[in-house]
C-alpha cells in the first residue's frame, strides 16, 4: 500500500520543518509511516488528534497538519483521554517515546490498556533518552552504555509487547524501521482498531545509542535491528522463548488484534442507563 | 431550602455552571465531590472519568478541555501536590479548567481529615515558572456553591486555571441553603478564518474539531500555538498580557465580604472557614468596646493589594487569622508595607479558631498598640 512517490506534504505542518531529529534519526522513519498510514485510510486531518509527550517522539504532533498537542512528560495517554472521551469521533493518536510509555508514563499506559479506550500509541523504542542527551531508558537492554550506564546497564529492560498484552491493549504489534513494508500497514490496522492499540516502532538513535554502543552509523544500526529481530511467520502471541534465546530473534509482527468492549462505547451506554440523553460529543 | 453538605454543594454547581467533564482520584477530604459527580454526569449527558492518579485526573481534564468540554478536578493536598506541573500547563496553554482543592493538615499525608489553610501560597505558586492563575475561597455552604460557578465562569473568560480553595470542614459541613442563580458565562464559538490566533490577546477559547488545526504546547510558544524562534520574547507578551487583563479587571474579579470597617481601628482579615469565627469575634469586640471590623476574602489570587489598602486606610492595625503558621499575613503585610502592624494569628493543629481566641489576639494587639478600648492594666 506504500508506493514510492506519495505525497505526504498535505499531512505535515510544513512551517515546523525542518524537524528537530537528528540527522539518521529513526523516528522520521516512523513519522513517514504514520502519514503513510493516515494517507491509506483517508482520514481528514480536521478530525485527528495527536497528543505527545516529551522528548524527541514528543516533537512528533508539531510535524502533522492536524490537532496538535504536546503535553508533559508521560502523561500525554491521560490527556488524550480526556480529550477522546468528550469528542470520541476524533482519531487520537499518541506517539510516546520510551521514557513517556515505559517510565514516567507507564501507569497511564497499563490504565489505559485495561480500559480499552479507543486511542493508538506508537511507541518510538531508541533504547535511550536522546533528547537530554543519551541517559539510559528502560528500554536500554541489559549491558548497554548510556551517559548514565556508562559501564552497562545493570537493569533489564522493559518489553513492551509482554507490558502491554499483559495491561489488555487489544492491537499490540511491534516492527522497526527497517521493516518500512510493514510499519505503515500495522499502524493503520491500530488506527483502524476499535480499541487501545499500541505499536512498539524500534528506532534507531546514531547519535546517542549508536556511538555510546559502537553500532556505527545509522545505516548500520538499521542492519543491526533487521539482525535482532525474526518477522512471526503468522499473527499471534509471541513464542514462548527465555530472554536469552530471544537474541538476534526479538519477535516482531502482530501478536494481538482482538475485539473488547471499548471503554468510551461502554461508557455512552451508561449514559443512555442513567438516562442522559444527550451525549457530552 | 435544603440540607446540603459542602462538597455535595460544588458538584451542583458545577452541574450548574454547565460542567460536562469530571475526572479525579478519590482523596479525603474532597472524595464526596467525585462521587457525586459519579452520579450526576451520566445523568447530565457528561462525561465521568476515575483516573488512576491525580496527575492523570487533572491531566484529562486538560484533554477534555479541547475536547470541547468545561472541565473540573477535585483533590486535596497531596493529590493538590500532584497536579502542579499540569496546572502550570493549563496556564502556558491557556485552558479554562477548575480544580478544587480541599484543604487538610500537611504537609505530607498530614491530617487528611481535619481543616488547614496550607495551600494558600502553593495554589498560587505552586507550579514552576511566572504565570497567572485565580484562586477562590469561601466559607459557607452557600457561598461554595456560588464560587464554584463563579470559578467556571472566570476560567471561561480569562482561559486560565481557576482553583478553589475549600477545607475539611467546609467540605464535610451541612448547612440548610437556598442555592442562588448564578448567571452562567457560556462558550461563544467565534467564526475561524486562516488569520485566527488561537493564542493572541483576547483570543477565544476554540477547542479541537473546529477545523483550526491548532498546537498546543507547554513549550514557550507565539500566538499562533508553535514554538517558534524568539519564543521566549513572545511567551512573555502572553504571559503579561494575561496579567494585565486580571490587572485591569481586578475590581470585577475580586469578590469579598466586609463588616463593620468604616471606623474600625483593628481589622481582622481572613478568607474561608477562618471568616465565621471572625464575624462573631468583631461582634464581640464592639461590644467589649474594641473598634473591629472584618475584611473576609473570597479572591485571593489576584491579590487585591488595591482592596487591602483601601479598606485598611484608617487601621491601627490588622490581625489575620489563618489556619497555617503564617502564609497570606506576609503579601498582606508587603502591601500594607509599615503603615501599621500585621499581626499574624496562625494554627496547623487540626482545630479551628473560636471567636474567643481571635477576640484574645485582637485585645491583645490593641492593648500593645495602646488603641482606645481596651482597659490598661
Amino acid at each position: 500500500m506504500t508506493k514510492p512517490g506519495i505525497d505526504l506534504t498535505p499531512l505535515l505542518r510544513q512551517e515546523m520543518m525542518p524537524t528537530v531529529w537528528c540527522p539518521g534519526c529513526g523516528h522520521g522513519i516512523i513519522a513517514r509511516g504514520i502519514a503513510t498510514a493516515l494517507m491509506s485510510l483517508g482520514l481528514d486531518m480536521d478530525q485527528v488528534a495527536f497528543v505527545g509527550g516529551i522528548g524527541c517522539s514528543g516533537r512528533a504532533p508539531f510535524y502533522f497538519d492536524a490537532n496538535s498537542m504536546h503535553t508533559t512528560h508521560g502523561r500525554a495517554l491521560a490527556f488524550a483521554t480526556g480529550l477522546k472521551m468528550v469528542n470520541p469521533k476524533l482519531t487520537v493518536i499518541v506517539p510516546m517515546g520510551d521514557g513517556d510509555s515505559m517510565a514516567i508514563g507507564g501507569n497511564h499506559l497499563i490504565h489505559a490498556a485495561r480500559r480499552n479506550i479507543d486511542i493508538t500509541a506508537v511507541v518510538f523504542n531508541n533504547s535511550i533518552y536522546g533528547m537530554t542527551g543519551g541517559q539510559g531508558a528502560p528500554t536500554s537492554p541489559l549491558d548497554s552504555r548510556s551517559t548514565t550506564s556508562p559501564m552497562g546497564s545493570i537493569e533489564p529492560a522493559f518489553d513492551t509487547v509482554e507490558l502491554a498484552l499483559a495491561a489488555g491493549a487489544t492491537y499490540v504489534a511491534r516492527t522497526t524501521t527497517f521493516d518500512f513494508q510493514e510499519m505503515p500497514q500495522l499502524i493503520a490496522g491500530a488506527i483502524r482498531h476499535h480499541g487501545f492499540s499500541v505499536v512498539e516502532v524500534l528506532s534507531q538513535c546514531p547519535t546517542y545509542y549508536g556511538r555510546l554502543n559502537k553500532l556505527g552509523e545509522a545505516p548500520d544500526m538499521l542492519l543491526y535491528e533487521r539482525d535482532r529481530t525474526k518477522l512471526l511467520e503468522a499473527f499471534g502471541p509471541p513464542p514462548e522463548i527465555t530472554r536469552e534465546e530471544m537474541v538476534g530473534q526479538l519477535p516482531i509482527g502482530l501478536f494481538r488484534d482482538e475485539e473488547r468492549p471499548e471503554y468510551v462505547d461502554q461508557y455512552h451506554g451508561l449514559i443512555a442507563r442513567a438516562g442522559g440523553g444527550k451525549s457530552a460529543s | 431550602m435544603r440540607l446540603v453538605q459542602g462538597n455535595e454543594a460544588v458538584a451542583l454547581a458545577a452541574v450548574h455552571a454547565g460542567c460536562n467533564f469530571y475526572s479525579g482520584y478519590p482523596i479525603t477530604p474532597a472524595t464526596e465531590i467525585m462521587e457525586m459527580m459519579a452520579r450526576q454526569m451520566p445523568k447530565t449527558g457528561g462525561v465521568f472519568i476515575q483516573m488512576e492518579d491525580e496527575i492523570g485526573s487533572i491531566a484529562a481534564a486538560i484533554g477534555a478541555a479541547w475536547g470541547g468540554a468545561k472541565a473540573m478536578t477535585a483533590t486535596s493536598g497531596p493529590g493538590f501536590s500532584l497536579m502542579q506541573e499540569n496546572l502550570g500547563y493549563a496556564c502556558m496553554t491557556q485552558t479554562p479548567v477548575v480544580v478544587v482543592d480541599s484543604q487538610r493538615g500537611g504537609p505530607s499525608t498530614g491530617l487528611p481529615t481535619l481543616p488547614a489553610q496550607g495551600e494558600v501560597m502553593q495554589a498560587r505558586y505552586g507550579t514552576h515558572g511566572d504565570h497567572e492563575v485565580i484562586v477562590l475561597t469561601a466559607s459557607s455552604v452557600v457561598e461554595a456553591y456560588r464560587m464554584t460557578v463563579e470559578a467556571f465562569n472566570l476560567s471561561e473568560r480569562y482561559r486560565l486555571p481557576v482553583i478553589l480553595l475549600l477545607d475539611a470542614v467546609l467540605s464535610h459541613m451541612r448547612e440548610n441553603v437556598e442555592f442562588p442563580d448564578v448567571p452562567v458565562r457560556e462558550r461563544v464559538m467565534p467564526t475561524i478564518d486562516e488569520n485566527f490566533l488561537p493564542f493572541g490577546p483576547d483570543a477565544p477559547f476554540v477547542p479541537f474539531g473546529s477545523g483550526h488545526h491548532t498546537v498546543v504546547t507547554g513549550m514557550s510558544h507565539d500566538e499562533t500555538g508553535l514554538p517558534k524562534a524568539l519564543a521566549g520574547q513572545a511567551v512573555q507578551r502572553i504571559l503579561r498580557g494575561v496579567q494585565d487583563r486580571l490587572a485591569h479587571d481586578a475590581r470585577e474579579i475580586t469578590f469579598y465580604h466586609e463588616m463593620e470597617l468604616a471606623d474600625a481601628d483593628i481589622v481582622l482579615l481572613t478568607y474561608g472557614i477562618t471568616a465565621r469565627a471572625a464575624r462573631e469575634a468583631v461582634g464581640l469586640l464592639r461590644a467589649d468596646g474594641v473598634k473591629a471590623g472584618l475584611l473576609d476574602l473570597q479572591t485571593l489570587w489576584p491579590f487585591p493589594e488595591w482592596l487591602i489598602l483601601e479598606k485598611t486606610q484608617a487601621a491601627k492595625a490588622v490581625l489575620v487569622p489563618e489556619l497555617n503558621l503564617g502564609q497570606y499575613v506576609i503579601p498582606v503585610r508587603a502591601a500594607i508595607a509599615g503603615r501599621c502592624p500585621v499581626e499574624s494569628l496562625g494554627r496547623c493543629d487540626g482545630e479551628l479558631f473560636t471567636p474567643e481566641a481571635m477576640v484574645e489576639a485582637a485585645k491583645a494587639l490593641a492593648h500593645s498598640l495602646e488603641i482606645g478600648g481596651v482597659a490598661h492594666d
